[in-house]
Formats: C-alpha cells, sequence, structure tokens
C-alpha cells in the first residue's frame, strides 16, 4: 500500500459542520478495511482535534496520512496559540466559553483523550502562533 | 439488551432506526458531556443524554455507539433525527429524567461502563 494523504480545512465557529472532516476521516478508513479498534481511536482522537480547532482557533487544517504500518493525523491551526501547554494538557482545566460548555465540550478532557487514544502523540503551540497536534495510531499486525 | 427492551423500559417513543431495534447493546452511559463520553465509552453503549444538539450524533458516530436515549423529552431538531439516520444510530425519546431512566435501565440488568 502506498502512502495516501487527504487534506481538509476547518473554520473557526462553525459549529454545524464541526465533525464533518472527522466523519469523512472515519469513512475513508472503513472503506479501506482499516482494523474497526484502530479505527475507533483515530476518530476518536480526531473528532477531539477537530473541535478544538472550531472552539479555539482561528481556522485550520486536518491531514489525514496512511501509511502501511501506522495512521498519522496531523491537526495545526492559525493561532492564537496555547500559552501554557502543561496546563493545558491537565485534565479539566479549559479556556472554552459557556457556549461551547453548553454544546457538550470545554471539559477539559479534548488533549488529554487525544493523547491516550494515540500511540505518539506530539504537540507545538506557543503564544501568538499556531497549534500543531501531531497523532499517531499504528496498524495492528496483521492488517 | 436490545434496543427494543430499553425503549419498552423506557416507554419511549422511537425518533429514527425502527429497523434496529433487534440490535444488542452491552452498557448505558449517562452525560451531557461529550467529551467523557469520548473519553470513557467503549464497548456497545447505548448514550443517556439531555443535549439534543448535532455534536452528540457525531460523538456516537465517533465512539461507535449504535443508539441515544434523549431523556427529560427533549425532543432534537429534524436535521439531527436525519443525520442519524444516515449513520444507522437509533434516536429514543423518554419524558424519565436522567436519573429515572438511569435506574429503569440498571434494574433490569443494564450495566454502566466501567472506567479503568
Amino acid at each position: 500500500m502506498e502512502d495516501i494523504r487527504y487534506v481538509f480545512d476547518i473554520e473557526k465557529d462553525d459549529f454545524v459542520r464541526a465533525g464533518e472532516a472527522s466523519s469523512k476521516i472515519k469513512k475513508i478508513l472503513r472503506q479501506l478495511g482499516i482494523d474497526s479498534g484502530v479505527i475507533r481511536k483515530i476518530s476518536i482522537a480526531t473528532y477531539e482535534a477537530e473541535m478544538n480547532i472550531v472552539i479555539h482557533s482561528l481556522g485550520g487544517q486536518i491531514t489525514l496520512e496512511i501509511t502501511p504500518d501506522f495512521i498519522r493525523v496531523i491537526a495545526s491551526d492559525r493561532g492564537p496559540g496555547i500559552a501554557d501547554m502543561e496546563l493545558a494538557m491537565q485534565e479539566g482545566y479549559s479556556t472554552a466559553t459557556d457556549k461551547v460548555r453548553e454544546m457538550g465540550f470545554g471539559a477539559g478532557m479534548g488533549l488529554p483523550n487525544m493523547k491516550k487514544c494515540s500511540d505518539r502523540f506530539s504537540m507545538n503551540s506557543s503564544a501568538g502562533k499556531g497549534t500543531v497536534i501531531s497523532i499517531e495510531v499504528d496498524m495492528k499486525a496483521g492488517d | 439488551m436490545k434496543i427494543r427492551e430499553v425503549k419498552r423500559i423506557l416507554e419511549a417513543e422511537v425518533l429514527c432506526g425502527d429497523d434496529l431495534m433487534e440490535n444488542e447493546v452491552s452498557y448505558a452511559f449517562g452525560s451531557d458531556l461529550m467529551s467523557d463520553v469520548l473519553a470513557f465509552v467503549k464497548g456497545k453503549t447505548i448514550l443517556l443524554t439531555g443535549l439534543t444538539n448535532q455534536q452528540v450524533v457525531r460523538t456516537a458516530e465517533m465512539a461507535d455507539l449504535n443508539a441515544i436515549v434523549f431523556v427529560r423529552g427533549k425532543k432534537p431538531e429534524g436535521d439531527i433525527v436525519k443525520m442519524a439516520t444516515d449513520k444507522d444510530i437509533v434516536l429514543l425519546l423518554t419524558r424519565d429524567t436522567m436519573y429515572t431512566a438511569s435506574g429503569k435501565l440498571y434494574s433490569n440488568g443494564l450495566e454502566g461502563v466501567t472506567i479503568d
């Protein structure tokens, strides 16, 4: 299998379309016959990342890369960046607005949950610049 | 437990998925926090929630949940029902509160999700 790559644009504050990219990614992975446990981890992590871009950023992109050994999702945004990454990774810490909380998000579980779903997780960010999150899930042996 | 049984116990209205009533659910999870659903739910789980926005259906889709019960008589808009129909997710509506609906299902043998 050759590497496959898809890019999805994510708009800020677009709560109607929020989750569409994750839904498309899940569909693509299903069509490729990838293990359902791997799909579930990628889907949950991608959806959390997509919601984060919609809720917190000025807009960004989600890139899906499928290699023979693992699936990588890169969520990148145009800012405003995360001032304290250690604090952001703490369960329960959130800067979300009441509107977002009313929708069932902003509980401060997104980043820890992304990390939990990943075999490898990294985040790079600085205030005033964008945030880039990389999520990798290994293919299961036998796929 | 079959979804049909959940419907009977909660005297629920079926908003969509009438043809999926024979599907099984092994656990139930009650929450209005979708991130908690994404973090804690695994296996064939039915979600009980008082939230009726489309992110509830998206969350179910991502976490592989096959059914949602809206509690407290809260009815979602038509576009949300359509989205669930397209994704083969059963939507039920009960007048019971979260507490009452959970109690009824638990006492009929439907267990909660275990958190690691």
